[in-house]
């Protein structure tokens, strides 16, 4: 599995990353050797294998649908780069 | 006083022969003389450590005391300490102040122990050299050239130099043991579920478990009995009674049977730590264990399956990280999508960068059934090869990893060979089992980690069978030069 430049700018947009130009093809090596690595697993036949999702194969747990916590948006937000009236400000989306 | 075990330590606090507070100030002293050799601390938390030991001392005259209280631990900056910087490693979380405790660090709290302070790590978790923080590499104290293992590295180097008798970890791939072993310290990573993962940073979640460095095995049970527990808060939680594992310590191993694979004796181990752990199953051979070879045949399909998993996982996981609500922002954004990618681009190292662009990579749209469903399903089946193996055997035992700590630059350029450090470790993670590793000897003037698996919840025996190692033999207490 070899990726191109083009595919590594493609995954780094995918996943919201700003990589510099400089980068992308170091990136690319060692993303594609971590593919051919990954690639081993076609070695083994795994047709009628039920996929494992947890080590003990638990399931989601339900809770009833009562209010348990208390409101503390303030202390939550005292560690914002920047909010306003209770919101997170970000660049204007909608313009 | 600082080549003592927790239970000695705590058995001089019930004396009076020292009051937690001095205790707390000599690793302090510690810390701040000898520490700049090894980087293994992010922050200490002096001030805080020393009124939590103030509180100690008044427990402890009051005859409320646990096991733990007074005691000081170092905690991985991977938990959540409210009003003490969290940094996990990386820049991304530099001015991280979390409003809010994790579970362990609660029940740390609740027992009494002193947090000196929150102790360097990979970043994010990331890693098996402890190269990739944002805060600088850890040394290791046995030859600071040499990398002390990651990604718990700092945690592993403070308890191996004695600057803490007792540190915690999380162990995703193998991020508590390679380090116990490279440090020549005893490390547990205890069962998927056991211990509660709220308010401990997420790198991936199927497979992220937190647990203990130790000079002992005697110390690990008790650490490993404070901080486990059923937690509503974590949704992956295990609902089952938590054990004194201090009680069966001592328990006789003979007729114990152990499981050697033969498939963790490849051509990839170093001959010198293949021959030290030889003479360590040797030696439990001596105290009445039975040996037996086994084979788990899917093993050498864990590490290729480990990363498609984790890298799938910490894709989801980190993409909290955007730059709204906490953590780094980049300066002048121009618009929503310049905010997260320069923020993300700008907080996250190489390491993390590769590792979200493989799980998005495995994630995306038509690749999602080769990558991420066929890595589950050969996930199941080394599950299915423990299982079996448990069948008829009481522990496994084989090496921690295949070579000796390595030096530091060595393979920070070659991520693969870097991940082949964890090659005997991650099938662990991936069946979500217990394992331990054990200092066993030296190889190359380093020390070697015996790893012992056991089955799911049997952290009792593990702990039995490592603590009868340990009264008869002295590798857990030989401590590195300059550190004694």
């Amino acid at each position: 599995m070899s990726l191109e430049k083009a595919d590594v700018e493609k995954i780094a947009h995918l996943a919201r990353l700003a990589i510099d130009e400089k980068d992308v093809p170091g990136y690319a090596k060692n993303l594609s050797s971590i593919l051919d690595l990954v690639e081993q697993m076609s070695s083994v036949n795994t047709d009628d294998v039920t996929p494992m999702a947890h080590p003990l194969d638990a399931t989601q747990r339900l809770r009833a649908d009562e209010v348990t916590e208390t409101d503390q948006r303030d202390h939550f937000q005292e560690i914002a780069p920047n909010v306003e009236d209770g919101l997170y400000l970000v660049p204007k989306v909608i313009e | 006083m600082h080549s003592k075990t927790i239970a000695q330590l705590a058995q001089g606090l019930r004396d009076k022969t020292f009051s937690s507070e001095e205790l707390t100030q000599t690793y302090l002293d510690r810390i701040e003389k000898l520490d700049p050799q090894l980087n293994s601390f992010i922050t200490v938390a002096r001030e805080h450590a020393l009124a939590q030991a103030k509180e100690a001392d008044k427990r402890i005259a009051s005859g409320d005391a646990t096991a733990l209280t007074g005691i000081p631990v170092a905690q991985k900056d991977i938990f959540c300490t409210n009003g003490i910087k969290t940094t996990c490693g990386s820049k991304m979380l530099d001015n991280f102040i979390a409003p809010y405790d994790a579970t362990v660090i609660d029940k740390y709290n609740n027992a009494g122990a002193v947090m000196v302070g929150k102790t360097n790590m990979d970043e994010f978790a990331m890693g098996s050299s402890n190269e990739t923080s944002y805060f600088g590499a850890v040394k290791n104290p046995w030859d600071t050239n040499k990398v002390p293992g990651g990604s718990s590295g700092g945690s592993a180097s403070a308890v191996a130099a004695r600057l803490v008798p007792g540190a915690t970890g999380t162990d995703t791939g193998g991020s508590i043991r390679q380090p116990a072993a490279l440090c020549g310290i005893t490390g547990l990573k205890p069962t998927y579920g056991r211990v509660s993962r709220y308010g401990m940073i997420a790198f991936a979640s199927s497979l992220d478990q937190a647990g203990t460095f130790t000079q002992t095995a005697e110390d690990s049970a008790i650490m490993l009995g404070t901080m486990s527990g059923f937690d509503l808060r974590d949704s992956t939680s295990v609902d089952r009674e938590v054990q004194d594992y201090t009680a069966t310590l001592n328990d006789d191993i003979r007729g114990l049977k152990i499981g050697v694979p033969k498939e963790f004796f490849d051509e990839g181990l170093d001959s010198e730590v293949a021959k030290v752990i030889e003479a360590a199953i040797d030696e439990y051979k001596k105290l009445g264990a039975e040996v037996v070879e086994i084979s788990l045949p899917n093993s050498g399909l864990s590490v290729p399956a480990y990363y498609v998993v984790a890298p799938a996982e910490c894709s989801s996981n980190l993409s909290r990280f955007d730059g709204v609500r906490f953590g780094h922002r980049c300066d002048d954004p121009k618009d929503l999508e310049d905010l997260y990618k320069r923020s993300r681009g700008e907080g996250f190292g190489a390491e993390v960068k590769r590792r979200i662009m493989v799980g998005t990579y495995a994630l995306s749209a038509g690749y999602y059934d080769a990558y991420y469903l066929k890595a589950q399903k050969v996930r199941r089946l080394i599950s299915n090869d423990f299982r079996e193996a448990f069948e008829h055997v009481d522990v496994i035992m084989g090496p921690t990893s295949p070579n000796v700590a390595f030096n530091v630059g060595e393979k920070s350029d070659d991520p693969i060979s870097m991940y082949l450090s964890d090659i005997y470790t991650i099938a662990v993670n991936l069946a979500g089992l217990p394992g331990m590793s054990i200092p066993a000897g030296m190889a190359h003037n380093m020390p070697v980690g015996l790893q012992i698996i056991g089955n799911y919840f049997d952290e009792a025996r593990i702990l039995n069978v490592a603590h009868q190692f340990q009264i008869n033999t002295d590798w857990h207490q030989q401590a590195p030069g300059g550190f004694e």
